[in-house]
């Protein structure tokens, strides 16, 4: 408990505090969207690390997110506060519909599913030109504000996003060491065992789901706000997987991971600026090569690694000096 | 009648891509059959077999039928490979994680195949010309024949395979019990290994027949998959004519929706579809309950 | 109730009733059908014909969830326990039903949300004592020896507060030691005024423990009475050389 929150402080004091060492400028620009999709990630994580159920569409609440308050800002001129609550509302509510029959599903079959709700979403955000105005995208969403101060710039805008992200986490990681997170867990491990135990997992299922969907609409929220332009190719079965990656980088289960996973997925492109070229090469090969090598992420693989190759060096020292 | 007309050119054109669901399809369920496993990175041999082709006959310039075997063959060994390095490794995993590991073989292959290949859309020519001919008032290409034709040949080899020839048969006895096969002295890695294989060549065959018609380019395999998955499922995943139908089904009323509704929406279509049986009949239209899918 | 499988009569007519503040066993040749039969009781698989009675309540198909929260639960043969969890979580896990912060409360942490934990966890910890393995409870469950596993089923069962305990083969797989423990453990767990059923293959601790038995084989229902009448009943004598 301690622990936890220890780490909880000092990710929120490194976050806050980080921009005093960067000047400004497009490294901000880049953390805003590491924020965006650490939300993203997070929301990910609760479903698929700590229920065990798998979701492929998680770009549709996303996207559901950024168009609902695009449109209802951009082209109704609705208050940016109002649209994002409306958003997550209204999203929550869809989830919360749809996860009934769809969590009926489990593994490959809910795999499937969720893919093909994400599919059909995307499709629409194509094809109801009128509303969403297609695939040329949607402009003019305006900046979200508080008083007299517009979010307007890249310093500005980190602030108000990891705010939310800081926001997320805590309550992703309350969630998790709570009883509800215990109950989800349990059905990861056995479902039957946590049915036998009295657990409603269905509901249970619905809920978290509806929790992710909450979370991804937030997201889209502000990404809608941030950026003030979105096109269907943000929230494309692309974006689905590149969250997978994401959470399977900083390990199932880990809260921080996803932050993790979302920062060097977020960064690459920007580091290496061919990453371009290959992203879906190096999606795929992070997917295959960390499930297969290091299933618990970087998060606790990395520190069972360094232990492996430190008992390792210690063995090798002591079996020369016995030489 | 031009609606007759329009709905005959409709249904024609529905069962000649119905029949390359209908084969993707079958790969699906007969990986599905001996492992478990739904392969998602099924589409991309799919994908192979097209780009593949293209490459020994319009890049190496090579004569089509030679082409055409070597796409299969590679595409194949791809199959092959990927069970050998991604698949077998793991014995016992959860779902899930079989789930992430198609997934990330599947974007592996199509980024490979951009990386080789570029992003650009080809046409591979039709086999017999492009007259088409006039049946009934709707125009058939000779491509459709022989999408029909090979269609036909697959499914009945299939067939013969599964039901008649000791390795299909030790197969068909993997699906229904592995521990029993096992004791019985089949060699249960070898058949899954073998189910990668067919299910890669027929992936691959239905990619080369469709892609003179559709257009071919790296990420073809995610939808072409999609909806081969869909013809699966409508035939609850049986490596027969289940699946056939499955496909046939979803291929006509795709092309009738796109047709006679909207184009746009025509991708939407199979999702729908897939959706729809997935929530109301898990088990398929032609499945008989029983099967709890987990 | 009758039970069959696409064709093969797993139970055919069996019928009894298990007594309040007992123990009761139901033995039985291998096949006989007692882990059907508690499937079909517990809500795993439904019967072809038959009911389930609950003090005098029709309980037939309820869901497993439901059962547990009338205080009808169960351990498995093979143990089914969360193994990625502590063994204190698993015990936790089973005090779900006599808790109720939702998702809102659990992540904002309300001070309500908060005294529960503590209750739940101390709860835990006592179950744990009662199982006596308490000293294990901050280990991954996965890591456990077999032996203690079948305690912390039991532990985690407890902790739901049933008015049943339906026990599958709890003996299964343990040594002589840990199944004179076991026996010490459900008859704690009896004083404690829970019925306990308990299907086993280990005549020792059935007849040492049991006040009734019911023996089934191959489907239908040999014989019920105290554990003396069983052991000269010639039926049941007779299946199990025939078995033997």
């Amino acid at each position: 408990m301690k622990r936890e929150l220890m780490k909880f402080l000092v990710f929120a004091a490194a976050v806050l505090t980080a921009p005093l060492f960067l000047k400004g400028g497009y490294i901000v620009n880049v953390l805003v969207f590491v924020g965006i999709y650490t939300i993203l990630a997070v929301a990910l994580n609760l479903l698929l690390g700590l229920a065990g159920q798998i979701s492929l569409g998680q770009a549709a609440f996303f996207g559901l997110g950024a168009y609902i308050s695009g449109v209802l800002t951009a082209t109704y001129a609705a208050n940016p506060w109002v649209a994002m609550v409306i958003a997550v509302i209204a999203v929550g509510a869809i989830a919360f519909a749809l996860g009934f029959p769809i969590l009926k599903l489990k593994g490959h079959y809910l795999a499937m599913a969720t893919l093909g709700m994400g599919i059909i979403v995307y499709i629409i955000f194509n094809e109801t030109v009128d509303i969403t105005g297609g695939p040329s995208g949607l402009s003019g969403i305006p900046n979200l504000s508080i008083g007299g101060i517009v979010f307007n710039t890249d310093m500005k805008n980190y602030y108000l996003v990891w705010s939310f992200v800081i926001v997320t986490i805590l309550l992703s990681v309350n969630l998790s060491q709570s009883r509800i997170g215990r109950a989800l867990r349990a059905i990861h491990d056995s479902e039957v065992a946590a049915r036998i135990l009295g657990v409603n997992v269905r509901l249970l299922k619905v809920q978290i789901f509806t929790v992710s969907g909450i979370f991804s609409a937030l997201a889209g929220s502000l990404y809608a706000h941030t950026v003030q332009f979105i096109s269907p190719a943000s929230f494309g079965f692309n974006v689905s997987i590149e969250l997978l990656t994401m959470v399977i980088i900083g390990g199932l289960g880990s809260i921080y991971g996803s932050f993790l996973g979302a920062a060097i997925l977020t960064l690459l492109p920007e580091l290496f600026r061919t990453f371009q070229d290959y992203d879906i090469v190096v999606y795929g090969t992070v997917l295959i090569v960390m499930t297969m090598f290091m299933p618990g992420g970087l998060v606790r693989g990395v520190p069972l690694l360094a232990r492996s190759l430190l008992v390792r060096v210690k063995a090798g020292l002591s079996s020369e000096k016995s030489v | 009648m031009e609606l007759i007309e329009q709905l005959l050119q409709y249904t024609l054109s529905g069962l000649s891509t119905g029949a390359i669901y209908a084969l993707i399809g079958l790969g699906f369920a007969i990986i599905y059959n001996s492992t478990s496993i739904i392969n998602f990175a099924q589409g991309e041999f799919v994908m192979l077999g097209g780009m593949l082709t293209l490459f020994f006959h319009v890049t190496l310039g090579l004569y089509l039928p030679l082409a055409v075997v070597l796409a299969i063959a590679a595409a194949t060994a791809v199959g092959a490979l990927f069970e050998r390095l991604a698949i077998s490794p793991l014995k016992d995993a959860e779902p899930i994680i079989l789930v992430i590991i198609t997934i990330g073989g599947s974007i592996l292959i199509r980024g490979v195949a951009m990386l080789l290949w570029g992003k650009d859309t080809h046409a591979l020519p039709m086999f017999s010309g492009d007259d088409p001919i006039i049946l009934l008032g709707a125009a058939i290409m000779p491509q459709n024949i022989w999408i029909f034709g090979v269609t036909l040949i697959i499914i009945t080899a299939n067939r013969l395979f599964f039901h008649h020839s000791v390795s299909g048969k030790a197969m068909r006895a993997c699906s229904f019990n592995r521990i029993a096969s096992r004791l019985v002295g089949i060699d249960v890695k070898r058949m899954i290994l073998f189910s990668f294989i067919i299910s890669s060549a027929m992936g691959a065959v239905a990619g080369i027949i469709i892609a003179p018609l559709t257009m071919t380019s790296y990420d073809v395999g995610v939808m072409l998959g999609l909806k081969g998955f869909c013809a699966a499922i409508i035939g609850g995943m049986s490596t027969g004519m289940g699946t056939v139908a499955g496909g046939l089904i979803v291929g006509v009323l795709e092309s009738l929706g796109a047709g006679l509704i909207s184009s746009g929406y025509k991708d939407a279509i199979a999702f729908i579809i897939l959706l729809v049986i997935l929530l109301i009949r898990p088990q398929g239209l032609f499945g008989k309950g029983e099967a709890e899918r987990v | 109730m009758t039970k069959i499988f696409g064709g093969l009569t797993a139970l055919q007519d069996v019928s009894f009733s298990i007594s309040a503040c007992d123990i009761t066993g139901i033995i039985g040749p291998n096949g006989a059908g007692k882990t059907t039969l508690f499937n079909v009781v517990t809500g795993i698989y439904d019967p072809t014909s038959g009911k389930v009675y609950y003090d005098g309540k029709d309980i037939t198909g309820f869901s497993p969830e439901k059962l547990a929260r009338l205080g009808l639960v169960r351990t498995f043969q093979g143990i089914e326990l969360f193994g990625q969890m502590t063994v204190l979580e698993n015990v936790m896990v089973g005090l779900h039903t006599r808790s109720q912060s939702g998702i809102i409360a659990s992540a904002l942490k309300l001070p309500a949300h908060l005294r529960e934990e503590r209750r739940i966890r101390e709860r835990a910890i006592s179950w744990l004592e009662f199982a006596g393995i308490a000293d294990l409870a901050g280990m991954k469950a996965a890591n456990l020896p077999f032996g203690k596993g079948r305690l912390l089923e039991i532990a985690r069962a407890m902790a739901v507060e049933p008015r049943i305990i339906l026990l599958d083969e709890p003996a299964a797989g343990l040594n002589s030691r840990e199944t004179s423990d076991l026996a010490l453990l459900i008859m704690r767990i009896k004083d404690a005024g829970i019925t306990v059923a308990l299907v086993e293959h280990d005549m020792e601790l059935v007849m040492g423990i049991c006040s009734r038995i019911v023996v089934l084989n191959l489907g239908h229902k040999l014989a019920e009475g105290t554990p003396r009448q069983i052991q000269e009943d010639e039926q049941v004598i007779t299946a199990y050389l025939g078995e033997g």
